[in-house]
């Protein structure tokens, strides 16, 4: 597949086994540069084996995944992408600060920009807390900062707002949104319908296999309904109708 | 490899380590007081004791280093933040180098408190310079961490991981001399004792204890016990993926 300058993520004909079961069944989609796209579908619909491979984790069968204009994984894209993992992935015998700052400082960052970071995600009252003893939510806005600490030009988050109050998650996805509105291309995984709406673009895995990829708006005129959750429905039952 | 990434992460484990004040206590105390009572049951055998005592100074680096190692090491790959270390600049040798320096560090804390209590306050005598003993304790001590590295990529929870010390380090204790000099064995244990590593710690140790001078012999059985480490740390850092299914 040629590179394309305008799409931050290019994923061709993508299909990943795990064990002998398929997971994904040749997926293809570009994702802009600058946009938030939602990553949608069921759980073992094959949303976080999709993540991985973009994120170059993932061991695949063939197809190509290429961030950034080079291949997952590879080494320029290790300080220009950064992954939030469905559990928190921190230390949790480590303050919230010692997390941040350990991520910040492998990518040559300071104290400051850690603190930043920390404040961000409303952590800033319990940035001398012991990440173990934090609640689920503070482990996941901790995660995020080591995340958003490196200011990523391209941002892959796994159910991020998962088990978080609805004024938290208001608040990231208002973070989100700024920080495509700066440049920054995110992926975001959720199973939670209302989010859609915050997304450019929406991206439906079911079976592994995407069902659809289009704007909120477009699926909501195909499909004739109000919300999405019934547009998702809709595309399904015509589907199984298809079968 | 990147030096400043590997003092970055060798920082970040000493403070995972540091934080845990009864590790830290136990780490310490711990190999002192077991020495102090091996003292005491050996005290009617001073010789029994020189050679004993010298032998426990590596052992009980080799011990801690594999065990904490392996179980912090389990920790990373099923925390998630080995995964995600793995998209971040760092290189597997920046990783497996941070632990390194950072349980080698504690190990040379561990030895210096055995060792200073064991010379001064137990009459452990070696006729070769102690700081031959320090060096073969952490080169040791390394070895044990190397092989915790490689050992992790098998266990799947830590209960597995504490289980691998009988498969890989009692074997090696009671065959590398500790409680049976390895010429006095049988021939086919004389043959497995010579294939394990400990053994050659041992050895070298024995030639700092005859021994005025710092002998070749002993820069030769330290070799092979750092030959051991080189191999089993190419064999773990082999066992860090970055793709996995």
């Amino acid at each position: 597949m040629p590179s394309d300058p305008s799409s931050a993520i290019a994923v061709g004909d993508l299909v990943v086994d795990r064990g002998r079961k398929p997971v994904l069944r040749g997926v293809s989609t570009r994702i802009a540069a600058g946009s938030v796209t939602g990553l949608l579908g069921p759980s073992g619909s094959g949303k976080t084996t999709f993540i991985r491979a973009v994120v170059g984790t993932q061991k695949v069968k063939s197809g190509t995944v290429e961030v950034l204009g080079h291949p997952a994984g590879s080494k320029p894209l290790r300080k220009r992408l950064a992954y939030v993992t469905q559990d928190a992935s921190i230390y949790p015998d480590l303050s919230v600060k010692a997390n941040v700052a350990y991520f910040a400082a492998l990518y040559g960052r300071g104290r400051h920009e850690a603190m930043v970071a920390i404040e961000r995600v409303g952590m800033g009252d319990h940035a001398d807390r012991l990440a173990g003893n934090l609640s689920g939510g503070q482990k996941t806005r901790t995660s995020l900062a080591c995340a958003l600490v490196i200011e990523p030009e391209v941002l892959v988050l796994d159910e991020p707002t998962v088990g978080l109050d609805p004024v938290i998650r208001e608040e990231l996805w208002d973070q989100f949104r700024t920080l495509a509105r700066e440049g920054a291309t995110l992926l975001v995984s959720s199973h939670v319908m209302d989010e859609a709406d915050r997304c450019d673009r929406l991206l439906l895995l079911r079976e592994g296999r995407f069902i659809a990829d289009d704007t909120p708006a477009d699926l909501r005129a195909v499909t004739g309904t109000e919300n999405l959750e019934a547009a998702f429905l809709h595309l399904i039952r015509d589907l199984e109708k298809a079968d | 490899m990147s030096l400043r990434i590997t003092f970055i992460t060798a920082g970040r484990i000493l403070r995972q380590l540091l934080a845990d004040h009864r590790t830290v206590g136990l780490v310490l105390a711990v190999p002192a007081l077991i020495i102090a009572l091996i003292s005491a049951i050996m005290d009617d055998a001073p010789q029994v004791f020189d050679r004993t005592g010298l032998i426990l100074l590596a052992a009980f680096p080799f011990m801690l280093m594999f065990m904490i190692t392996s179980i912090t090491l389990l920790r990373e790959r099923t925390g998630g933040t080995l995964e995600r270390l793995m998209t971040t600049p760092t290189g597997k040798l920046d990783l497996v180098a941070g632990y390194a320096l950072a349980f080698g560090a504690a190990a040379a804390a561990q030895t210096t408190v055995a060792a200073t209590v064991a010379f001064a306050f137990l009459g452990l005598d070696a006729t070769g310079p102690v700081w031959a003993v320090f060096l073969i304790c952490i080169v040791t001590a390394l070895f044990g961490m190397a092989l915790g590295l490689f050992v992790s990529a098998f266990a799947t929870t830590e209960f597995q991981a504490i289980q691998f010390m009988p498969v890989f380090v009692v074997p090696q204790l009671f065959l590398c001399g500790l409680i049976w000099p390895a010429d006095q064995m049988a021939g086919w244990l004389q043959g497995v004792s010579d294939a394990l590593p400990l053994t050659y710690a041992v050895k070298a140790l024995n030639e700092v204890q005859v021994n005025p001078e710092v002998t070749s012999a002993m820069w030769g059985d330290l070799a092979i016990v750092f030959a051991a480490v080189l191999v089993a740390t190419v064999l773990g850092a082999a066992t860090l993926r970055r793709r996995t299914n």
